[in-house]
C-alpha cells in the first residue's frame, strides 16, 4: 500500500492509515511521568520529617515495584515496559502509606504484592480493578498489623536510636479523644504514613497535576467535599464528641488518596454520573470507618471498596447518546 | 455577541495560519483531467459521451435517472481520451472520463446576468440546482438537490450555512466567506427559497473574524439571516452539533436535520448555487486547501474537478521530500481519507488536500486502555468509545448496537485524544461495518425464506 511519490530521485513514500490522522501529544508515559512529578513534593517533605529512612523505603517499593512488573511481563511474554512510570507509582504511593519505621523486607513484600497481585495477574496496566498500592498497603495491614500500625513522631527517626513511638492524630481521636493542631496536620509535623501527613506538599502535587489537566476536578473535590459536609453534619450536632471537617480532611490518608488514589485512572470510573457516586460514597465510607469503625483511619478501604463497583457504575451510569428522547417535529 | 457551541468535542492545534491569510488563486488549466462517474452520495452517473467525442466545458457528459444523485460536466474543452477504472480519491477504484484538454477557457462571468431570486420559482431553483451537479461541497457531497426536496409533511423554517470550517489546515470556505460575501449570501437566499424557509443562520467560528466582518457588511441591515458566531472547537461543523450549537435543536437518533425543521448546506455549495443560476456554471470547479507541513507553499486555490493531486500539489511547490515520508490525504486530518497514490483527481467533494509530515505521522502501536474517561469526556455524540472500540475489534454486533455504536459520526475525536493510542475509530467503523453485513445476511435471508 505504499507508492513512490512524484519528486524525482526522492525515497518519500506515502504512509496510509484511517482517521483521524492527526492525535494528541498525550501518551501514557507522559501522564504516568507527570503523576510521578507531582509526587516529589510529599517525597520531600517525607524525608524532612521522617529523614534518611523515608528516602530508604521509597526507593525500595520503587525498586521493587520495577523488578516484579520486569519480571511478570518477561515471563508472560509481554512487551517490557517498565519505562512508562506506572510501576513508579505504585511503588511511589505504596512508600508513601507506610509509617517511618517499617520494615525493609516488609516494603519489598508489600510491593511485590501490589505490582504482582494488585496489577499483573490482572493482566497488567489497564485491566486490574483495585488500585495496587492500596492493594499492597491492605495486604501489609493483614500481614503486618503491628508495624503498620506503630508509627513515629517526625524528625526523631535519626535523633534517637529508639524513636519515640507515637498515635497519629486520627488514632488519638478516635481512642483519646484528642485532636491534633490543625496548623501541624497542614504543614505534615505529625505522626503518620510518610506522604499523608504533609497536607501542603500533596496540595501542590494535585494542583500541578490539575493545571497538567490530567485529574478531573470531580474526583478530588467530590470526595474532600463528601468528607468535609458529612463529618461536618456530625461535627455540628455535637462539636465535643466529633471533629470537625477541617481535621478530616487534613488528618490521615485523605489528601493522598484524594488527589493520587481516588484519581487514579485506571480504577475510578469513566463516566461524570458513575464519578460522582464513586467519590460521594467512597467519601461518606471513609468518614463511617474513621468514626465508628475498628480502625482509626478509613480512606484506603474506602477507595478499595469503591474499586470493586467500578465496572458497576460504567456500565449503568452511561452519558445519554445525543438526540436520545429527543423529538422530530412535522 | 454571545459565543455558542455543543457539548464535548476536542481543541486541536489548528494550522490554519498556513493559508488563511492569502488569497484564492486560480490554478493553472490542467492539460489533463480525470472525472469519475461517482462524485457524490447515491447512485453513480451513466455515460453521455464516448472515447474520441469533443467536449465543451460546461457540457454534461454523466448523468443518471436516480433520485439520490447528481450529473457531471466536462471540467474543461477537449476530447475524450478514455474511459476506464481510475484511481478515487475515495480510496478505490471508480469508472471515470479522462479528457485530454485543447487548452481553451470559457469565460462563464461574460455572459452573467444577476437574478431576482423572488423571480425564481422553489421548483425552477431546484431544477437548475440538480442540473448544475451541484453537491454539499463541504466533503460529504450528498446531492444538493435532494436535501432541497423534504418529504411531504416536513416543513422547513432555517436554512443553516456551515462556515464552521473546523477541520485542521482547512481554510477554503474562510477565504471563499471573505471574498465571497456577496454570493454566499445570495446563495443562502435561494436555499431559503428553495426550502420555504424564512429565516437563514450562517454558523462560523470565532477564530475567522474576517470572515465573520465581510458577512456581516453582505447581510446589512435584512433581518432574514443571522450570522451565529461559535467557539473554534472540533467537530463545529458536524451537522448535529452546529444545529444544536446554533438552534438548541437536537436532531433524534437516527433522523435527519430536516426532522426538525432545518436544512444544513456549506458555504461552498451556497456559491456553487449563485454561479449556477446567475452564470449558469455548473459544478465543474471548486476552491481547494493545499496545506500542512509537506507542501512546500500551501494555498488556496480554485481547481478544475479532475485536475490529479499531483499537479496541484505541484502548483503549490511540490512536496517538501526533505521532511521523509508522507501521508497525503483527501481532505483534513480529522475525517481525511488517506491516498496511497498522487494520480488521483480532485473531486466536487475535495475541500482540502492535506500533506503530513513523518513526525507528524500517527504511531502504529497502542498501548493496553487505562480507563482514562478522555475519549468518554470527547464524543460528542455521548458515546463510550472505549468500550465501542473493544466491541468493534471483536465483531460484538449485538453488544456494538446495544452501546449505540451505529449513533457515531466518525470525527475521530476519540482516537485523538486516546493516551495509549488506540485506533478506537477504526475499530468503530469495523464494527459497524459488520453490523451491517449482518442486517444484510438476514434480509437477503428473508428474501429467500
Amino acid at each position: 500500500m505504499e507508492d513512490k511519490a512524484t519528486t524525482q530521485g526522492s525515497a518519500t513514500k506515502l504512509v496510509v492509515s484511517s482517521s483521524p490522522h492527526f492525535l494528541t501529544d498525550d501518551s501514557i508515559p507522559k501522564i504516568m511521568h507527570t503523576v510521578v512529578m507531582a509526587l516529589i513534593p510529599a517525597v520531600v517533605a517525607s524525608v524532612y520529617f521522617f529523614g534518611f529512612r523515608a528516602l530508604l523505603l521509597v526507593a525500595v517499593c520503587i525498586g521493587t515495584s520495577l523488578v516484579t512488573e520486569y519480571a511478570f511481563q518477561k515471563y508472560r511474554n509481554k512487551p517490557i515496559k517498565i519505562y512508562d512510570g506506572s510501576a513508579i507509582i505504585t511503588g511511589l504511593l505504596l512508600a508513601l502509606t507506610l509509617p517511618a519505621n517499617f520494615s525493609i523486607f516488609g516494603a519489598i513484600l508489600g510491593s511485590f504484592f501490589a505490582v504482582g497481585v494488585g496489577k499483573q495477574l490482572f493482566g497488567g496496566l489497564g485491566f486490574n480493578i483495585f488500585n495496587p498500592a492500596l492493594l499492597g498497603r491492605a495486604f501489609l495491614m493483614a500481614t503486618y498489623p503491628v508495624f503498620m500500625t506503630t508509627w513515629v513522631s517526625p524528625r526523631t527517626v535519626e535523633a534517637a536510636v529508639d524513636a519515640v513511638s507515637t498515635a497519629t492524630p486520627l488514632a488519638m481521636m478516635k481512642f483519646e479523644h484528642k485532636i491534633a493542631p490543625l496548623y501541624d496536620l497542614f504543614i505534615g509535623n505529625t505522626a503518620g504514613s510518610l506522604g499523608e501527613t504533609s497536607v501542603i506538599a500533596i496540595l501542590i502535587g494535585g494542583l500541578y497535576l490539575r493545571y497538567k489537566g490530567y485529574i478531573n476536578w470531580k474526583l478530588p473535590l467530590g470526595y474532600l467535599g463528601t468528607i468535609a459536609v458529612f463529618s461536618g453534619i456530625f461535627w455540628l450536632m455535637d462539636p465535643a464528641k466529633y471533629p470537625s471537617p477541617l481535621f478530616h480532611l487534613f488528618a490521615g490518608g485523605a489528601m493522598l488518596g484524594a488527589w493520587f488514589m481516588v484519581t487514579d485512572m485506571v480504577t475510578s470510573p469513566v463516566t461524570p454520573i458513575g464519578q460522582w457516586i464513586f467519590v460521594i460514597v467512597a467519601g461518606i465510607l471513609a468518614v463511617v470507618i474513621r468514626l465508628w469503625g475498628g480502625l482509626p483511619e478509613g480512606v484506603m478501604y474506602s477507595i478499595l471498596f469503591m474499586n470493586a463497583f467500578v465496572p458497576l457504575l460504567n456500565k449503568h451510569t452511561r452519558p445519554r447518546v445525543f438526540g436520545a428522547g429527543a423529538s422530530a417535529r412535522g | 455577541m454571545a459565543i455558542k457551541t455543543f457539548d464535548r468535542g476536542i481543541h486541536p492545534s489548528y494550522h490554519k495560519e498556513l493559508t488563511s491569510g492569502g488569497r484564492i488563486e486560480r490554478a493553472a488549466l490542467p492539460k489533463l483531467v480525470i472525472i469519475p462517474l461517482q462524485q457524490h452520495a447515491g447512485a453513480p452517473c451513466e455515460l453521455l459521451v464516448k472515447k474520441g467525442d469533443l467536449v465543451q466545458e460546461g457540457q454534461k457528459i454523466a448523468d443518471v435517472k436516480a433520485f439520490v444523485s447528481a450529473p457531471i460536466h466536462a471540467s474543461i474543452s477537449g476530447k475524450v481520451k478514455d474511459i476506464d477504472l481510475a484511481d478515487h480519491p475515495g480510496g478505490s477504484r471508480a469508472m471515470a472520463i479522462t479528457i485530454e484538454g485543447d487548452g481553451l477557457m470559457r469565460d462563464w462571468v461574460a455572459g452573467a446576468v444577476q437574478t431576482d431570486i423572488s423571480a425564481i420559482s422553489a421548483d425552477a431553483l431546484r431544477d437548475i440546482i440538480r442540473e448544475a451537479g451541484i453537491v454539499g461541497m463541504g466533503g460529504a457531497a450528498f446531492p444538493t438537490s435532494v436535501k432541497l426536496s423534504p418529504p411531504k409533511g416536513k416543513t422547513i423554517d432555517t436554512v443553516i450555512l456551515n462556515g464552521c470550517e473546523c477541520e485542521p489546515f482547512l481554510t477554503a470556505d474562510h477565504r471563499i466567506m471573505v471574498e465571497e460575501a456577496g454570493a454566499v449570501i445570495w446563495g443562502l437566499r435561494a436555499l431559503m427559497k428553495a426550502v420555504g424557509a424564512g429565516a437563514g443562520l450562517i454558523g462560523i467560528e470565532e477564530n475567522k473574524p474576517d470572515a465573520i466582518d465581510a458577512l456581516d457588511k453582505a447581510v446589512g441591515s435584512s433581518n432574514d439571516i443571522r450570522l451565529v458566531i461559535l467557539e473554534t472547537k472540533y467537530p463545529q461543523g458536524a451537522e448535529k452539533m452546529l444545529i444544536a450549537a446554533a438552534m438548541g435543536r437536537k436532531v433524534p437518533t437516527g433522523k435527519l436535520p430536516l426532522d426538525v425543521g432545518v436544512v444544513v448546506n456549506n458555504v461552498g455549495t451556497a456559491v456553487a448555487i449563485y454561479e449556477a443560476v446567475n452564470l449558469k456554471k455548473p459544478l465543474i470547479e471548486r476552491v481547494v486547501t493545499i496545506s500542512g507541513n509537506g507542501v512546500t507553499a500551501p494555498k488556496n486555490l480554485r481547481v478544475r474537478v479532475g485536475t490529479t493531486f499531483e499537479e496541484v500539489i505541484g502548483q503549490c511547490g511540490g512536496l517538501k521530500t526533505s521532511e521523509g515520508d508522507m501521508e497525503v490525504l483527501n481532505g483534513g486530518p480529522m475525517m481525511g481519507i488517506t491516498q496511497s497514490t498522487l494520480t488521483v483527481p480532485v473531486i466536487k467533494g475535495t475541500s482540502g488536500i492535506t500533506v503530513l509530515t513523518a513526525r507528524q505521522i500517527k504511531p502504529v502501536a497502542y498501548d493496553p486502555c487505562i480507563k482514562c474517561s478522555s475519549c468518554v469526556e470527547v464524543c460528542p455524540m455521548g458515546l463510550m468509545p472505549y468500550r465501542l472500540g473493544d466491541y468493534g475489534r471483536a465483531h460484538r454486533t449485538d453488544d456494538l448496537k446495544a452501546w449505540d455504536a451505529l449513533a457515531c459520526i466518525e470525527c475521530g475525536c476519540c482516537s485523538y485524544v486516546c493516551p495509549a493510542k488506540r485506533p478506537l475509530l477504526h475499530w468503530i467503523r469495523v464494527g459497524k461495518l459488520k453490523i451491517r453485513e449482518e442486517a444484510a445476511k438476514a434480509a437477503a435471508k428473508a428474501a429467500k425464506a
